[in-house]
Parts: structure tokens; sequence; C-alpha cells
């Protein structure tokens, strides 16, 4: 720790002068580049519009109440079918990811100079993605409904599921695979009884998250069209029904809060 | 770990994740039925599918051949915009959260803002960014800010959590050590809550950044301004070349910003 002799007193500071300036001009940077940023929206933005805001809020929140609570009975079909978007959806990740995982990891992978960078390839494309954008260009391709959001939920959560998966599977302890090759056990024995049951817990995991934000990302697949709540939300919306769009986003609430519920009891089963 | 003993001597199993039969049993037979119901439920229409497989390999094959050039002014533009909007709104957002983040720590902050704090962070976190998109387009009009506004309210609940569980965590002898000094809440903060937590704020913050870069290619779908709308626009015009080209900038960027971010944290370690 520094101390800065000044007017014949000794004072303590937590960095010395250099670090000091360089952390100031770390901080220049990022404010000018934030200053630009935000001159650059603003100058896109018409503030007439954007002024009356709380005014348009207002207006919305009067229009939403009361919420007209029948349109209930016609929102079990959409959450059921949102609940097996995210389900099938994470399910069909996880079998694609896992595969793909131990491909991308650098003590499991057949060829760290051909295999791993196309594994990698394949996971980064999956994650820069999001779903919406998956079910977006699957609704032209295999046409709308919830077959298109399974597999944009799928093709999502490859990514995802397949980094954090490599990543345990890179920290796995090595000595106990030696200890299950020092038995004389084939590759296939190795692998069930020396890798698998480590990486396990983390599977267990890393799945059951994926699945817990699936269910939140399959809400809105139906606003493009790729079935679930989402068709129902962006149908009311259009029509100006916000009654009906208030009993929505409280299902969507109901939904999200019961699969956190659900999610954290099986987390508790498992690890 | 379990033996069983077998006519030809001991055997040895492996252990199961769920020890209780019971529960693994019923879980597994839940499953079953489930997905029974779940797939019966799945409607697939098979023509339409094979009409469009040829659409998907057209897709497919268009990352071969990606065009830059004939719509370059509206991805740079695109581009643009979903960049000043991420870094405006990482920025703000990260401030609005500290403040809410210390609120809603339950070892310093008092229960009445703890539960403000903890409410604003779970309706935040629930609803999905486009949900909240649409709302802030109605209130704020179509473009760039209703897009930013959306990704700041995101940040908010994801770094607030993140920094409350991290200030439940810190050492209490630090914060006693600073206490017994005669430390007021402010400087305790700055003293012993800030030191213990800023590295993983910051490695945070370089996550969130990454998250909203890519979040804000979404939004625009809805009209909250970014990338999203010129993706949006080249799908429906089955201009897939010009899609292709999108997703490759955006994976590109994605990819520069992991790579640095892995850095920042590796070095703050």
């Amino acid at each position: 720790m520094p101390l800065i002799k000044k007017n014949g007193a000794v004072f303590w500071t937590p960095k010395d002068s250099k670090k000091q300036l360089m952390v100031w001009f770390g901080w220049f940077i990022g404010l000018m580049l934030i200053f630009l940023s935000w001159r650059s929206i603003s100058a896109n933005t018409i503030w007439v519009f954007a002024a009356d805001a709380p005014e348009q809020l207002r207006l919305m929140i009067m229009r939403m109440f009361p919420p007209k609570f029948e349109y209930l009975n016609k929102l079990w079909k959409p959450l059921w079918d949102t609940l097996n978007i995210a389900t099938l959806g994470t399910l069909l990740g996880i079998v694609i990811a896992v595969p793909v995982a131990f491909l991308a990891a650098s003590n499991t992978t057949p060829s760290r100079k051909l295999v791993r960078p196309f594994a990698m390839l394949i996971l980064v494309s999956s994650r820069s993605v999001n779903s919406l954008i998956w079910a977006l260009l699957l609704v032209t391709i295999v046409g709308p409904g919830i077959f298109a959001g399974i597999i944009a939920i799928a093709l999502r959560s490859v990514g995802f599921v397949g980094k954090l998966l490599y990543e345990a599977i890179e920290e796995i302890d090595r000595t106990q695979v030696e200890a299950v090759t020092a038995t004389g056990a084939a590759p296939s024995q190795v692998f069930s009884y020396g890798i698998v049951p480590q990486i396990m817990p983390a599977f267990a995991g890393i799945s059951l998250y994926r699945w817990d934000i699936n269910i939140r990302e399959s809400t809105i697949l139906g606003y493009v069209g790729a079935g679930g709540i989402g068709l129902n939300l962006s149908a009311s919306l259009s029509i100006l029904a916000w009654s009906q769009v208030s009993v929505i986003l409280i299902s969507v609430l109901g939904t999200v809060i019961a699969s956190e519920w659900i999610s954290a009891r099986i987390r508790k089963m498992l690890i | 770990m379990p033996l069983i003993h077998a006519s030809d001597g001991v055997n040895w199993k492996k252990k199961h994740l769920i020890a209780n039969p019971y529960i693994r049993i019923g879980l597994a037979f839940t499953a079953v039925v489930y997905l029974a119901l779940a797939l019966s439920s799945v409607e697939v229409n098979w023509v339409r599918v094979q009409e469009g497989l040829g659409r998907g390999a057209a897709f497919v094959g268009s990352f071969l051949h990606p065009d830059f050039t004939s719509r370059w002014n509206e991805i740079f533009e695109g581009i643009l915009e979903s960049l000043t909007m991420t870094i405006v709104s990482t920025a703000l957002g990260i401030l609005l959260s500290i403040p809410v983040g210390i609120g809603a720590a339950g070892n310093i902050a008092p229960f009445p803002v703890y539960f403000l704090c903890r409410s604003i962070i779970a309706v935040s976190r629930t609803f999905p960014e486009v949900i909240i998109a649409i709302f802030f387009v109605a209130m704020f009009g179509f473009g760039a800010l209703a897009g930013m506004l959306t990704l700041t309210f995101a940040t908010i609940g994801f770094m607030a959590k993140l920094l409350a569980e991290d200030i439940e965590d810190i050492d209490p002898v630090q914060t006693e050590a600073i206490r017994s000094t005669g430390a007021g809440f402010f400087q305790m903060l700055t003293w012993s809550v800030q030191p213990q937590v800023m590295p993983r704020l910051i490695g945070l913050s370089v996550y969130r950044l990454d998250i909203n870069f890519r979040e804000s290619a979404v939004i625009g779908i809805v009209g909250a301004g970014g990338i999203g709308a010129t993706l949006n626009t080249s799908i429906d015009r089955y201009e897939y070349d010009t899609t292709a080209a999108i997703l490759i900038v955006i994976i590109v960027i994605v990819m520069c910003a992991e790579y640095v971010s892995g850095i920042i944290r590796k070095r703050l370690q």
C-alpha cells in the first residue's frame, strides 16, 4: 500500500499514482463512449412523443384494469403449449449439446486442432442468436406452430448447455479417470465410470437452469408465430384488448414463478 | 457404495443420482406420462415441413455466400444503433442496480427497503425483454430510446440480484473491523463492502454488456431499435443472404466481446 507524504503528514491511498492515472484514463474513455452513444440515441428520438410517456403509462394501466378474467379459460391450451415448447425444446437441446460438449472439452475431444474449433463454433453460433430469431427463421422454414418453437428453443439451448457442460468436463479430477483406466477398463467404461459421475450434478443443474430460462423465453415465441401464449399476446395487442393483455401478463407471471418453484425443488432433490 | 450379493460373489453397482427409490421411480414415471402427453399434443404438418426444407437448405447455404453489400447501409446503421443502445443501457443499468442491489442485501439493508428492492428485482427478472420492450415502445414511441430503456430495466434486475447475493456473502469480519473504527454507513460501504464485491461486479458488468448486445438484436423485432428490425425485414423478404450476413456480424461481435471479457475477467482474478 503506497503512502504519500504531504505537508509533513503521511497519507494512505489504496493505489499508487501511476495506477490511479490509468484508472482515470479508463474512466475518461468509458464516459466519452457512453456520452457519444447517448447523444446518438437522443438525436434519433422524437422527444415530443417520448415526453408524454407518463400519460401513456397511466392510460395503459387504466385500460388494463380490471383484467378480464374470463379470458383465462382460453389460455389453458396456450399455456400447456408454452410448457411443452420449453420442456421438449430443452430435452432436444440437451440431446444435441452433450456430444458437442464432449467434442469441445480439451480433455475429451478426439482432436484439439480439428474437432474442437468446429464444436466451439457450433456453441458460439447457437449462443449468439436469440431463440426469438431462431423462431423467426424456423417459422418461415417449417411453418408456424409449436414445432418451430421447440426447435428454436433447442437450437438456442445447445450453446448454453454445451458451453457450461464442456467447462464442467474440463474441470474434472484426472486422478479418478486414471484410477478407472488402471483397472483395465475399456474407453466406454472409463467414460461411464470415470467421467460421467463427476459431471452428473453439474449437468443436472445446468439443464434445470436452462429449462427455467426456456419457460420464460417460450412465452414470447408466439409473437413471431411459433406457438404458445405469445400468440395470444400478439393477437390481444393488435386488437388493443388491454384487459386481455393484463390477464396474459398475470398468467405468464404465474407460470414463471411456478417453474422456478419446481426447479428449486428438483434441484434440492438432485444436488 | 451399494454392494449386491449375487450367487457368484459380491458385485458393485453404481450409485443412483437420486438415492430415494420412491422419488426416483415416481419422477421417472411422471416424466414418461408427461412426455407421452406432450408429444401427442405437438401437431406437425409434415407436408409443410417438407416444403420448407428446401428453404432451410437455402438458408444454411446462404452462410457460404453472405451478402454484405446490397443492404450494407441498413446493416451498418442497425449494428451501430444496437451498440449505442448496449453501451448506454449497460452503464445506466449498472449505475441504477448498485443502490437496488445494496438495498436488496439482507445483511445491510432494513426490511422495508429490502422488500421494495427485492420486488423491483422480481418484476424485472420475470418478464422477457421482448414483453418489456412492447410496453416501452407503447410509452416512448418506436426507436432506440425504448430499446435502451428496456435493456436498462432488464440490467437492473440481473445485476442487482447478483450484487445483492454477493454482498450477502461478504466476510463480516472486515465490515466489523471498519465499523469498529467509528465509520458511518457510507464509509463502511466504500472501505469494506466495495473492495470485496468489486472484482465480481466488474466481471458481471462485462458479461451483461455481452447479454445486452445479444438482446438488442431481438427487441428490434417489436420496434425498439437496433439490428433486429433489419434482421426481421430480411427474413420476411426471404433475403437469406442478407440474413446470413447480419447473423455473421452478430456472431463475430459476440465472439470478440467474449474474448475480451475473458481476458478482463482473468486479469481480475
